[in-house]
């Protein structure tokens, strides 16, 4: 579904990305794990088409079109989510009718019919049930004045609305409670199915307990220098990166 | 404005229009005469306000008058439909409606007409007739108006406009309603004069909607005093929705006594060249303003929004709120003093102007001037001008939503902030309806007015 071959990446002219090799099938789960400042951000941002980025080298492709040729609007339509790692706050703009304008951008993509008011205030209510995210919240403008775990959920709560092909969660564990923590992986695994696939970035291994990755790549220095399985996870708990760097050096 | 000319097409200056007005001054009280002499006699001295005026430092008044206008001491005779050519834009709004068509008042006979309470409200001509000892009460009696070559010129020549009137204890729950029009097949110089009475513990709401059904060009230079007794409530909504060819300087004196509270909103849609003077008065201990205003404007048009609010007593506390959005090569000015004077303690006094601009042509003036002689105080007063927020649009066009959409999002979020202040929900809902309009570029005059052409 994605395939990211040889991604070279600049911010500012700075080299940030230095070649990532990348493969996720429909149905997998892929955890990124990786030091501060190591590039997982970056990669996110390529993905979803921010044009901070400049790509200089290497290729994207998503069910089988060119993805950096899109515009970030049309990757959303696509199916491409992002769970940002930092959600901006948009004074004036209210969350229902944020909401409503994409839900219907992407009706109308899949030859659909915008939703009705009714429809699609009831459809907000079961989503919102879904992340139980505050009932509230959903009446303010968009992440304003939310609290850091609040605006994580509220991520959440716009992948259960826009119902994605391939969710990149990009921290969204940071800055959550236990409790919401689980929570927040209840909703991403239900809104899983076997034609869906999810990428998170993480720097906790507990988030790991709740969904269950089926690769764990570690980024470093703007390169995966190493995949495996979920027991990657656990290892680099234990020891953290410092035998990884080692193993480069 | 080199030559005026009155109902016979005759060519006049200004000393013979100012005769000429003398000579049919009517059936008004010597006061009036008097006020209209004295105005007349100051406009010759000083003339309109030229660019050593730092009120006016951005705006050539001068150049509004190097037209050749039409000007009438009485209406013209137009026949027409109302209903034709005027239908209102918020209609689920309820109001008592009346019309002011080129300034003058347009309604039939019955020029004044009386509500529940004793609320008289209508033609100002017919009032000033009728009610000489209200005039010599309040008209004219607005501090500042003096000093201002374009009030002056107003107060010399203005023949009509409205005229509110609300005696003590009375309260309004239906908005009153002004609409006015500019129909002609002439270019137009129009004075409308109103004048806004409340008593003590009243509450009125007040919508004027101003538009130009003609393509002419028109100016208007309007002067609009009003008087809020104590503990009254004032809620005043100004819809400017004119166009290109169209130039509104507008004059809005507020006088407010102990405990009274104004809140007016000024939204600004269409018009070539608007000038919008605020004066208010803080003239009583505890007594609140709040002011509002948005402008939206494109092509070559001018917003000019000058604020004055004077705090002369103390515990009152007053609020400026104007956001504007300017594309193509638009020019805005905000202006906004405050005057906290020695005995105004406890003032509470907040400013703020944030103007969004959409081109690298369109440009701002923004000029906040507080001046604070009382120590124990609370004021404070920002300014920006900027862009659409970049990352917040990122945000949303990653949801799906496209980049024209995103824009319009953001900036209707921004005007937002200013439409919610407005206090009549339907009215609230309209507005909101017709910037989103103005905004998505649909909206060229407000939609149900049909424009005459000529
Ligand atoms: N807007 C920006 N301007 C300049 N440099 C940037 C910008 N965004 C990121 N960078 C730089 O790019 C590098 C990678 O940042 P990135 O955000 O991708 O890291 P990360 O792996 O997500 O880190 P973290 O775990 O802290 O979130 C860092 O050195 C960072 O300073
Ligand atoms: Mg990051």
């Amino acid at each position: 579904m994605l395939s990211i071959k040889n991604l070279f990446a600049t911010i500012d002219g700075k080299e940030i990305l230095k070649g990532i090799d990348l493969k996720v099938q429909p149905g997998e789960v892929h955890a990124i794990m990786g030091p501060n400042g190591s590039g997982k951000s970056t990669l996110a941002s390529v993905l979803v088409g921010r044009d901070l980025v400049k790509v200089t080298k290497g290729e994207v492709t998503y069910k089988g079109v060119d993805l950096l040729k899109l515009s970030p609007e049309e990757r959303s339509l696509a199916g491409i989510f992002l769970g940002f790692q930092y959600p901006i706050e948009i004074p004036g703009v209210s969350m229902v009718n944020f909401m409503k304008t994409a839900v219907n951008e992407h009706r109308k993509t899949k030859g659909l019919d915008p939703l009705s008011a009714g429809d699609f205030l009831k459809m907000m209510r079961e989503r919102k049930n879904l992340v139980e995210i505050d009932s509230a919240l959903t009446n303010r403008s968009v992440n304003e004045g939310f609290s850091g775990g609040e605006k994580k959920k509220n991520e959440i709560f716009q992948m259960a609305m826009l119902e994605p092909e391939l969710s990149i969660l990009d921290e969204t564990d940071s800055g959550l409670d236990i409790d919401a923590l689980k929570i927040v992986a209840n909703g991403v695994n239900r809104l899983k199915t076997s034609k869906n696939a999810t990428i998170v970035i993480t720097h906790y291994q507990r988030l790991l307990d709740y969904i269950i990755p089926d690769k764990v790549h570690v980024l470093y220095n703007g390169k995966i220098v190493k995949s495996g399985g979920k027991e990657l996870a656990l290892e680099l708990e234990e020891k953290g990166y410092e035998w990884i760097k080692k193993e480069i050096n | 404005m080199k030559e005026l000319s009155i109902h016979r097409e005759e060519k006049f200056d200004f000393a013979h229009l100012f005769n000429y007005s003398e000579k049919i001054n009517g059936n008004i009280s010597p006061y009036l005469k008097d006020v209209r002499l004295a105005a007349a006699d100051s406009f010759s001295k000083t003339g309109f306000p030229g660019k050593e005026d730092e009120k006016y430092e951005y705006l050539s008044v001068e150049s509004l008058f190097e037209f050749n206008y039409n000007y009438r001491f009485i209406p013209e005779i137009i026949h027409f439909n109302i209903k034709h050519v005027f239908n209102c834009d918020i209609p689920t709004l309820k109001t008592h409606m009346i019309f002011l068509l080129n300034g003058f008042y347009y309604g039939g006979a019955q020029q004044l007409s009386e509500l529940p309470g004793g609320i008289i409200y209508g033609s100002m001509m017919k009032a000033m007739e009728d009610k000489p000892d209200i005039f010599r009460q309040y008209f004219s009696r607005s501090t500042e108006m003096g000093n201002d070559g374009l009030v002056n010129l107003n107060t010399a020549l203005a023949r009509d406009g409205f005229f509110i009137y609300v005696p003590d204890n009375t309260v309004l729950d239906k908005p009153i309603q002004v609409v006015n029009l500019i129909l002609t097949n002439k270019e137009l110089m129009i004075q409308p004069r109103n004048l806004v009475i409340l008593g003590e513990n009243a509450h009125i709401k007040l919508v004027i909607c101003d538009h130009a059904l003609s393509k002419k060009k028109s100016f208007t230079n309007s002067v609009t005093e009003t008087f809020v007794g104590q503990n009254s409530r004032y809620d005043f909504t100004l819809i400017q929705n004119e166009h290109n060819d169209s130039s509104h300087i507008n004059y809005h004196f507020i006088n407010q006594e102990k405990g009274s509270r104004v809140d007016t909103n000024s939204i600004s849609l269409h018009g070539g060249i608007i000038r919008n003077n605020h004066y208010v008065k803080l003239n009583g201990k505890g007594s609140e303003n709040y002011s509002n205003g948005l402008y939206l404007t494109d092509k070559d048009q001018t917003i000019d929004n000058f604020i004055f609010v004077d705090h002369a007593f103390s515990n009152c506390r007053s609020e400026q709120l104007y956001k504007g959005v300017l594309d193509d090569r638009a020019n805005g000015t905000f202006s906004g003093r405050i005057l906290v004077r020695r005995d105004a303690q406890l003032t509470e006094a907040f400013q703020r102007n944030n103007n969004i601009l959409l081109t690298e042509e369109a440009r701002m003036n923004t000029k906040p001037q507080l001046e604070i002689y009382a120590d124990d105080v609370k004021c404070s007063h920002g300014a920006t001008v900027g862009q659409i927020d970049e990352e917040a649009m990122f945000y949303l066009q990653s949801r799906g939503i496209s980049e024209k959409n995103a824009r319009l999002m953001m900036m209707y979020g921004f005007a937002h902030e200013v439409i919610n202040r407005i206090h009549i929900d339907a009215l609230k809902d309209g507005i909101a309806e017709l910037v989103y309009k103005r905004l998505r570029g649909e909206l060229a005059k407000c939609d149900n007015c049909a424009i005459i052409s000529s």
